[in-house]
């Protein structure tokens, strides 16, 4: 037996097999600094070696000074939810090294710049010195100033392509595509980043675990944020007019759908758009020209986040109940009032269902990812033609504007549905024209568009109490027929919507709800709960209205968690309205700070009430 | 004889609505009747038009004309919004919006403004009568400065000029007039309606339950008497043979509109006012208002600034008439796309 005794690290360590493809790094940086040109192209870089990656920047809202944090799980598993704790840390932030050097978990790794000469007290961790500034100096002296502190961030990606075994031909690759093949900032970066993979290949002798090795998990796949996913969806849907005003999380949404459109939508004789996107003077200037594109025939879409819903909402209740097609796409944000605007949450459920005065409820879709947001961005508009009204896409800004895989995007194999919209010929022959009666008893009447050459084809669209020609009335039976007719309209949604997605386990006593973006960590919450004997099924909602079956599926368990990121419960209480009956069945684990869910988090949360 | 038809075989009355529902003797009405006169006269398919207001005594209007046309009564303050979106997605809509001095002046001055900086093609006619008549008679944002009313009592505040208002957010066509002017009324319609980008018509329209008191500037009283007509206007469109008989040389300002038909501006007073000249129009309104008088007639046109469908290079069609092929790109696309973000193209 040895006297000498082992530090902490090296019990940790010892004896340890290398831990591959299987941990999550955390980069601290400064707002502003352009690391996120460095981020992306170390999650591209092992995304195209084959492992499943997530990317999730935690950002300040601010341009250029706060402290940002990107982090980045590598899951040999395809586990794609946030991780609590963090095995890697870079450093490049002097406001914040203290903490985060903090919550590194035992036996994890910290790159720091070298030249901070910071006391490195944590003996269960390994540090990993870069000198960041010399090999700046030396691989990039022609920097431009202003370009320096960017640059600086190619260190810890040559540094950690070291350390982790990445490959370099990828950086490289990765630095191309974000570059779009402009060569003098791939050479000015790629000189950096091959300055500190060499530097570090002949000085830092590798003292952790952590390595990636190429799979074959991520063939055909690709990588992209919800909001440009979204807009190319809507693209493919053949959006005709966007009106939007900027809102954190959801501008990105506009700018990716301009550049699409640009490309796709150019008339090839004319050169001229075959789409309008007008930026309003606010939301409710947004939501109006939408309304008003949507009325006169076209396909029109708003894309803002839960202060911008706000302000909609007088004009969700016209579209409502004078019945216009429109799509909205609400990228949620944390609330209430500006609350944390670049942090994410589930928490517009309750507010956008009811969205309006009097008695409104709106159709909702929930993606869980990049494929189903592309998805829904042509199928909502193909849904609020269809049922004449506004259809809301409840994305988030987890969903929104972090890096998700996804297998390639399907091309639409039905025609744009334009609803029930009669023509002139169709007028004729009917030789008659009301506007809200329910012809075919699914509570959807038919419409006809602005210049459509018929005497009788004209009605007057208005929010105020209307008979089934659209004439004003104050009639009680008029007004009680027509909330009679929505609410069979509403009912016909029920099964037109997206349906749930049940996953099953044999001899599951207890359900689990949930849908959006807390997928992801239900999905790897099972896996864990299971490993504990806890066996779970497992309802994902993709929209609203429910309809029997969730009920049944409630029926068939005792317990029900439904699971979601905000602070009220908020989809369940819709669930138990929905089914008094079944209420008591229904347990809300709901949860938000600011952060996508995290699996441990909610298996502590099922055993807790389960043991 | 049979009744007399337009070149469209229309009657007049093949132009009317439902009855009005407003009080009588409303200068509503007699606007509404100048928009069935006007829309007869021009031979206007009733389809090519779309009739849309806001809310208030003004906005319930548009059920009272045109009854094939469709509508849209939207939201208070908030009818730029439908018609811009309506104009953008269908180019070949004539838009006729009615508002009131509290739903374009107070609620929605916001959207008035920013329609009007897009130049958004719609007639935009704001019936003013400086009162809320729907909510039984508070002041508007219009309301003259020490104006009593027995509900309101004193008005403090100085009012806002709707067509100073327009002005300065770039306005390309601005005119005044007064609902008891009916023929000044019609031509200054014609006008709006063949002027390519967003037409401002503030006409004074007197309450006459709240707001006919003999002081107010928008009673019909006050109104016929402190009127200043700028010129006699008459609009002929390029098929009237009557244009050669109006015509005298020297005393006729010709302004082209973009349809190709002309606007024909009889000055009282050549020195008077130049409507494409924006500094004298700025004035000429300021000046009446510190007199206490409202000039009617055009103030200010410019057919040059471009519209927002132009602004936005929309193609001529209407994006509503594009076939599926033309809006939803083709596989081929969404492959290049998706093998693109796969990083193996």
């Amino acid at each position: 037996m040895s006297n000498v005794q082992s530090s902490p690290l090296e019990e940790l360590l010892d004896g340890q097999t290398p831990i591959v493809n299987d941990f999550q790094i955390m980069i601290a940086t400064v707002n502003g600094s352009g690391s996120q040109t460095a981020n992306t192209v170390l999650l591209r870089a092992m995304f195209r070696m084959g492992i499943p990656v997530s990317g999730k920047n935690i950002f300040p809202s601010n341009i250029q000074g706060l402290p940002t944090w990107y982090t980045i799980r590598v899951s040999k598993d395809g586990y794609i939810a946030r991780r609590e704790d963090y095995n890697i840390l870079v450093a490049m932030n002097r406001d914040t090294i203290g903490e985060d050097i903090k919550y590194l978990a035992p036996g994890g790794i910290c790159f720091y710049p070298e030249e901070w000469k910071i006391r490195e007290d944590r003996d269960d961790i390994v540090y990993y010195a870069m000198p960041v500034k010399a090999l700046v100096k030396e691989a990039a002296p022609d920097t431009p100033s202003k370009l320096v502190d960017y640059v600086a961030n190619m260190v810890y990606v040559g540094a950690m392509t070291t350390i982790l075994n990445i490959s370099l031909d990828e950086i490289a690759f990765g630095l191309d595509y974000h570059f779009g093949g402009k060569e003098k900032p791939i050479n000015m970066n790629m000189a950096v980043v091959r300055a500190a993979y060499e530097w570090a290949q002949d000085n830092l002798p590798k003292r952790d675990p952590f390595t990636v090795e190429p799979m074959d998990k991520t063939e055909g796949m690709l990588l992209l944020d919800g909001n440009s996913a979204g807009a190319l969806g809507s693209v493919f849907g053949g959006v005709q007019m966007i009106a939007w005003y900027p809102i954190t999380p959801s501008t990105s949404m506009v700018d990716a759908a301009r550049d699409y459109l640009s490309k796709l939508r150019q008339d090839p004789e004319t050169g001229q758009a075959t789409y309008a996107v007008v930026q309003a003077e606010d939301e409710i200037g947004a939501i109006g020209m939408v309304i008003g594109a949507g009325w006169a025939g076209a396909r029109a879409m708003t894309s803002t986040s839960g202060p911008g819903v706000s302000l909609m909402t007088e004009f969700a209740g016209l579209a409502y109940y004078a019945e216009v097609p429109a799509v909205i796409w609400n990228v949620q944000r944390m609330g209430p009032s500006t609350g944390l605007p670049t942090r994410t949450a589930q928490g517009d459920i309750l507010s956008t269902y009811f969205l309006g005065h009097g008695d409104t409820r709106h159709i909702m879709l929930f993606p869980r990812d990049v494929f189903e947001a592309f998805e829904c961005g042509w199928k909502a508009f193909d849904l609020a033609e269809r049922l004449q009204t506004l259809i809301f896409v409840m994305s988030d800004l987890e969903l929104g504007m972090n890096a998700w895989m996804s297998p390639p995007f399907e091309y639409p194999e039905v025609p744009m549905d334009r609803g029930k919209v009669l023509d002139a010929n169709a007028v004729e022959a009917a030789g008659r024209f009301a506007r809200y009666e329910d012809p075919d008893g699914d509570g959807i009447g038919y419409r006809t568009l602005p210049g459509t050459d018929h005497p009788l084809a004209g009605y007057f669209a208005r929010g105020t109490g209307h008979n089934p020609q659209a004439v004003y009335s104050e009639r009680p039976d008029d007004w009680v027929e027509n909330m009679e007719r929505l609410a069979r309209k509403f009912e016909t949604t029920r099964d037109m919507v997206p349906q749930p997605v049940i996953d099953t386990m044999d001899e599951a006593e207890i359900g689990i709800i949930a849908y959006g973006t807390t997928d992801a960590c239900v999905f790897e919450a099972r896996d864990q709960l299971l490993a504990e004997d806890v066996k779970t099924d497992y309802l994902r909602l993709r929209a609203l209205p429910l309809n029997d079956t969730t009920r049944s599926f409630i029926e068939q368990h005792d317990r029900v968690y439904v699971v979601e990121n905000n602070f009220d419960g908020q989809m369940a209480s819709i669930i138990q309205m929905e089914y008094p009956e079944l209420a008591t069945r229904i347990i809300s684990l709901a949860h938000s700070d600011g952060l996508p869910l995290a699996a441990t988090w909610l298996t502590g949360a099922v055993l807790e009430q389960e043991q | 004889m049979g009744a007399r038809v337009n070149s469209l075989n229309l009657s007049r009355n093949d132009y009317k609505a439902l009855p009005t529902t407003l009080c009588k003797g409303c200068g509503h009405n007699s606007i509404s009747n100048q928009i069935i006169a006007v829309a007869y006269e021009l031979s206007l398919n009733q389809h090519d038009v779309i009739k849309l207001s806001g809310i208030g005594c003004s906005s319930k209007s548009p059920a009272y004309f045109l009854g094939r046309s469709h509508g849209f009564n939207a939201l208070h303050g908030r009818m730029p919004a439908i018609a811009t979106g309506a104009t953008t997605v269908n180019r070949n809509l004539i838009a006729v919006g009615v508002s009131g001095d509290g739903d374009t002046g107070s609620i929605g001055l916001g959207q008035f403004k920013h329609m009007v900086r897009r130049n958004v093609p719609v007639v935009y006619i704001v019936e003013n009568n400086g009162v809320y008549g729907l909510t039984k008679g508070q002041f508007s944002a219009t309301a003259d400065m020490g104006q009593q009313l027995k509900y309101a009592g004193v008005n403090e505040l100085p009012p806002i000029d709707i067509c100073l208002e327009a002005l300065a957010a770039d306005a390309s066509f601005v005119a005044r007039s007064f609902a008891g002017d009916a023929k000044q009324v019609r031509e200054l319609l014609k006008a709006a309606i063949s002027h390519k980008g967003t037409a401002v018509l503030d006409i004074i329209s007197p309450c006459v339950t709240f707001n006919n008191h003999h002081t107010s500037t928008k009673s019909y009283d006050y109104g016929k008497e402190h009127q200043e007509v700028l010129q006699d206007l008459t609009y002929i469109p390029e098929y009237d043979p009557i244009l050669i008989e109006e015509q005298e040389p020297g005393q006729v300002q010709t302004v082209e509109l973009h349809d190709g038909s002309h606007l024909m501006l009889r000055k009282l007073d050549p020195e008077k006012h130049d409507p494409t000249d924006k500094l004298a129009a700025f004035r000429r309104l300021e000046e009446a208002r510190l007199d206490g008088q409202f000039i009617t007639g055009l103030i200010y046109v410019d057919e040059e600034r471009p519209t927002l469908a132009e602004t936005s290079h929309l193609i001529e069609t209407p994006l509503v008439h594009l076939a599926e092929d033309k809006l939803r790109p083709p596989r081929e696309a969404l492959e290049k796309i998706n093998n693109r973000l796969a990083c193996c193209d």
